[in-house]
């Protein structure tokens, strides 16, 4: 697209102007008359059965207003879940607890200071029972976490291609056949991709207002996904979706972990009910990991067949995934998810199986990427080790195997998904062309020859967005639980306002992706308005057209789409008005600089106000032309989009200490055609941050106990702005097929691409010492003890 | 207890809890919501304020410590509406996606330009990690702050890795 047209052009960003000045209106910012303040009893053990919770003392302080226990709300549970395959969980934990922090009761007051107080009175007696935190444990059965299902495997997900038996055995055939041939190659490395917490600097925030007089729940959420919230709560209540209005004011970061229906989301709704008064409950930071999902959690086996001349013969993966105690939303379907991309941008036979286990942990689910970044972890870190074992370069043995750009559009990959589009070699050969690239290898060269540790690192990736397709409601993939059968459709409405401005109303829910920005991009480019008359609005159950909500990457493709669709419409409308305003034909209307004219004469313009004036005033319109200017359209994209890219990383390692240092991240992305570049490399800049966290400082670390032992941020370590450099960007443009705008979707690409680039750069670091592989995080004291164990040391 | 302190240039008193936090007596007392709490810790600096014109996390000040100080939130740092460079920066350069960190980050920025008007990528880097963002990856907040300083020094600023359309 050309940079002129302000679709595909830098605009900033109109969230801002608030924001700087402090004026952005969180949840927790709300001042209600009246709010009471929630604060959790949880449990300090991860499996106990509670022998008695005595609340007396608690309901006698000062200000307290309730104590709740699991008698009191057992009616409204178990909290729902969309892909409801395991245990849900309680509202508040009924005679036993399944993990640390597990929600035991709720302390209502007048001020968030007096529920603390309060919930530290409540006494909880507890019978210690044994955790089941390692994953092969929980494998084995032989012991159970939850005594009512009949294993602690909750569901396998086996792929290659996925849902067809006879597929999969003829794969493992083709694969068994492959490494009893003479000369095969085959490497193998068991990896973990550790467990996360994707810590939203907002920690979660929700204040629930039950009228009785209107016999409605106002209830604002820190969510991403208000319109699936409000069916939830509607369902939980016996209510109508219209007696529930959810609304995602400015949400502090998502990343997948306000993909999510909580239990104290219900339970403060029920408090407020019962009370009569508006409820809230924030979140501290200790107590978020235990209450907020987290992500990841895998151990898995990864193994790739070859020859010994580059060209890949069959990948397997098998492993285990950690759901936690309980399911909430979409928990088993993360790994699931992972499968799609199981092959990434190969055409190799591909094999999958990979169970999801249930721990005395926190409950799993979406953290940015979600499934995606640990099978392009498995994948990618094991696709290395084969070129480096049979001594070939990384993207040489890449572009080998790659599927080639003839098969698409709708290349069908081995996992048995058709890819929109992709162009993988001339991505990365893009990638290995820069001058930027050569100067890294020159670079590690360099400090190698001075006796430097330094290591150069590559990924190549494919993702999975733009959910998404009608097709895949059969797959989980819509919020049917919540009482909404709808598809993750888009939705998009676009009102002209009488004075010639225009309204944007999406049922998105964003946390910082500009869609206010974006939305009125697309939405200017049709209508010929600048982007300043156009304001947008979302996260509003009650005044939006039905949305889904915002993650996976979806938003722009898909409700993105449909407000074009929208536009388009209003466009029509318009083109009518202004048609017989200038008594011109409407095929000549042209729409710019904020009226409209006709083709040739731009002398001829009327502005929008005038055309919207008589779109509101029906007697001065075109006989039998309807009233109003504005036009609703739901977007049902063909396919899911399939965004990709290649990144390269250089590392120093410090051979006396195991300090990793990220030199340089270069990538060279494919998210189609892109409708703001600001906004779009922003969002790789903060995805990159958050594979560097995973592949470089962040790990939840359970104790055998169960205990987690980093609930806060002294204990898991963000990334800060020391630890990282200038991300280095650029980008191929091979538009999608699948929607309107040709857009992928880039709001995961960073975090998918970028872990095992980092622990690729880190292993060839250490390879001139016989380093093969090293466990992410890889902070200091893991990469040390790698360099003593590969120097004979211990 | 009473206290009496200055907040953006106006003179507050107030009867407070010795416990009350610094924080939750901006943002619940005087409804300056600008100031947020991210980790009640000090660790992730949302909350952080000017306190006599110093950098300070107000989650781990008490109210009472307060007492007699001036106090700059983000809600004081624009002058007659006009942002801060500071502030100008971030919108500019991209220094913000969630906004939530923003404010105490933009506070830590100023206070790091006062001490240092010319810091270098690394200084700024340095500088800017007792705040954490979960969004940016830093790159835009590191050009944001080289952007104020500049404009801070009467300086063109560096240019945008970018060229804005009109809209």
């Amino acid at each position: 697209m050309s940079t002129t047209s302000v679709l595909g052009g830098v605009v900033k960003r109109r969230e801002d102007p608030a924001l700087v000045r402090g004026k952005g209106l969180f949840v927790d910012d709300l001042k209600v008359a009246g709010l009471a303040h929630v604060a959790f009893v949880r449990s300090p053990l991860a499996h106990a059965k509670i022998k008695s919770i005595d609340t007396t003392a608690a309901i006698a302080m000062p200000g307290v207003l309730a104590v709740y226990t699991a008698a009191e709300v057992n009616h409204l549970g178990p909290l729902v879940a969309q892909v409801a395959v395991g245990k849900l969980r309680p509202l508040l934990a009924d005679g036993v607890v399944k993990h640390v922090g597990e929600a035991v009761a709720m302390v209502v007051a007048d001020n968030r200071y007096q529920a603390a107080d309060a919930a530290e009175a409540v006494e909880v007696d507890y019978e210690a029972l044994p955790a089941i935190v390692d994953l092969k444990e929980a494998l084995s059965d032989k012991a159970k976490v939850h005594d009512d299902l009949d294993s602690n495997v909750l569901i396998t997900w086996e792929a290659g291609p996925w849902g067809n038996a006879e597929g999969i055995a003829e794969t493992q055939e083709k694969i068994k056949a492959a490494k009893e041939q003479e000369g095969a190659v085959v490497v193998s490395l068991e990896m973990v991709n550790q467990r996360l917490i994707p810590t939203a600097i907002e920690p979660r925030s929700v204040v629930a207002d039950w009228n009785s007089g209107y016999e409605r729940f106002t209830v604002h959420s820190s969510t991403q996904i208000p319109h699936a919230l409000a069916g939830a709560l509607a369902k939980t209540f016996g209510l109508a979706s219209n007696a529930v209005r959810v609304i995602a004011p400015e949400v502090g970061g998502g990343f997948g972990c306000k993909l999510n229906v909580y239990n104290d989301e219900v339970l403060v709704c029920f408090a407020s009910q019962q009370l009569g008064r508006p409820v809230k409950f924030t979140e501290t930071r200790r107590e978020s990991p235990n209450s907020t999902i987290q992500g990841r959690g895998w151990i898995g086996t990864a193994t790739i067949t070859g020859t010994a001349d580059g060209e890949i013969l069959g990948f397997e993966l098998v492993g285990i995934a950690d759901m936690g105690a309980y399911t909430q939303n979409f928990t088993v379907a993360i790994p699931f998810l992972g499968t799609f991309v199981g092959s990434g941008q190969y055409g190799f036979p591909t094999y999958w199986k990979i169970d999801c286990v249930t721990t005395h942990t926190m409950t799993t689910d979406a953290y940015r990427g979600a499934g995606r970044p640990e099978a392009m972890y498995y994948l990618e870190r094991i696709v290395d080790a084969y070129a480096r074992k049979i001594g070939m370069d990384g993207a040489d043995v890449r572009k080998r195997n790659f599927i080639p750009a003839e098969a698409f559009p709708n290349a069908v990959s081995p996992i048995g998904f058709a890819m929109d589009t992709g162009r993988y070699n001339e991505n990365l050969e893009a990638l290995v062309a820069l001058p930027a690239y050569a100067d890294m290898l020159a670079e590690r060269d360099a400090a190698r020859a001075e006796g430097k540790l330094a290591g150069f690192g590559l990924s190549s990736y494919v993702e999975v967005c733009g959910f998404g397709p009608s097709a895949l409601t059969g797959l989980g993939f819509s919020w049917s639980a919540y009482g909404l059968p709808s598809a993750f459709n888009g939705s998009g409405l676009v009102r002209v306002n009488p004075d010639g401005t225009a309204t944007v109303i999406i049922g998105t829910g964003p946390s910082g992706q500009g869609h206010e920005t974006t939305w009125a991009q697309i939405v200017a480019e049709q209508l010929g308005m600048s982007v300043d008359q156009i304001r947008v609005t979302h996260g509003d159950s009650a005044e939006s057209p039905f949305g889904v909500g915002t993650f996976g990457s979806r938003s722009a493709a898909v409700d993105g789409s449909a407000t074009y669709e929208a536009a388009l419409k209003v466009k029509d409308k318009a083109s009518k008005i202004a048609a017989h305003m200038l008594e011109a034909s409407e095929s000549d209307i042209r729409f710019e600089a904020g009226g409209a004219h006709v083709a040739g004469s731009p002398e001829s313009a009327v502005p929008w106000s005038e055309i919207a004036l008589r779109a509101y005033q029906p007697h001065t319109l075109p006989e039998g032309m309807e009233g109003g200017l504005e036009a609703h359209a739901i977007f049902s994209p063909g396919n899911a989009t399939w965004p990709f890219g290649a990144h390269a990383a250089l590392v120093e390692v410090d051979a006396d200490t195991g300090d990793v240092r990220l030199r340089r991240y270069l990538t060279m992305d494919d998210c189609g055609n892109v409708i703001n570049p600001m906004i779009v490399d922003g969002q790789l800049h903060g995805g990159l941050a958050q594979g560097v966290g995973q592949a470089m400082f962040e790990e939840a670390i359970y104790d055998d106990d169960g205990n987690l032992l980093t609930t806060s941020l002294m204990d898991y370590l963000l990334p800060t702005a020391a630890d990282l450099p200038n991300w280095e960007l650029h980008r191929t443009v091979t538009p999608s097929n699948v929607n309107p705008l040709g857009v992928k979707g880039i709001g995961e690409a960073g975090t998918i691409g970028s872990a095992q680039t980092i622990v690729n750069a880190v292993v060839d670091a250490l390879s001139p010492l016989g380093v093969e592989h090293v466990e992410m995080p890889v902070r200091p004291r893991r990469v040390w003890e790698a360099i003593q164990a590969a120097k004979g040391g211990n | 207890m009473e206290v009496s302190l200055t907040v953006n240039g106006r003179a507050v008193q107030s009867d407070v809890e010795p416990r009350t936090l610094l924080v939750h007596f901006l943002r619940e007392n005087l409804n300056l919501t600008g100031t947020h709490v991210g980790c009640e810790t000090g660790y992730c600096g949302a909350c952080t304020v000017m306190v006599d014109g110093r950098t300070a996390k107000s989650c781990t000040l008490l109210a009472v410590q307060a007492d007699g100080r001036d106090i700059t939130t983000i809600e004081g740092l624009a002058v007659n509406g006009e942002l801060h460079a500071v502030q100008e920066g971030f919108w500019e350069r991209h220094g913000l996606q969630c906004g939530y960190c923003t404010p105490g980050m933009i506070m830590s920025a100023v206070g790091l330009l006062q001490e240092n008007p010319d810091p270098t990528e690394d200084e700024i880097r340095h500088g800017i990690e007792g705040n954490l963002c979960r969004c940016t990856g830093y790159h835009n907040i590191v050009k944001a702050i080289e952007y104020a300083a500049a404009r801070l020094q009467g300086k063109t600023p560096p240019p945008a890795e970018w060229e804005e359309v009109s809209a």
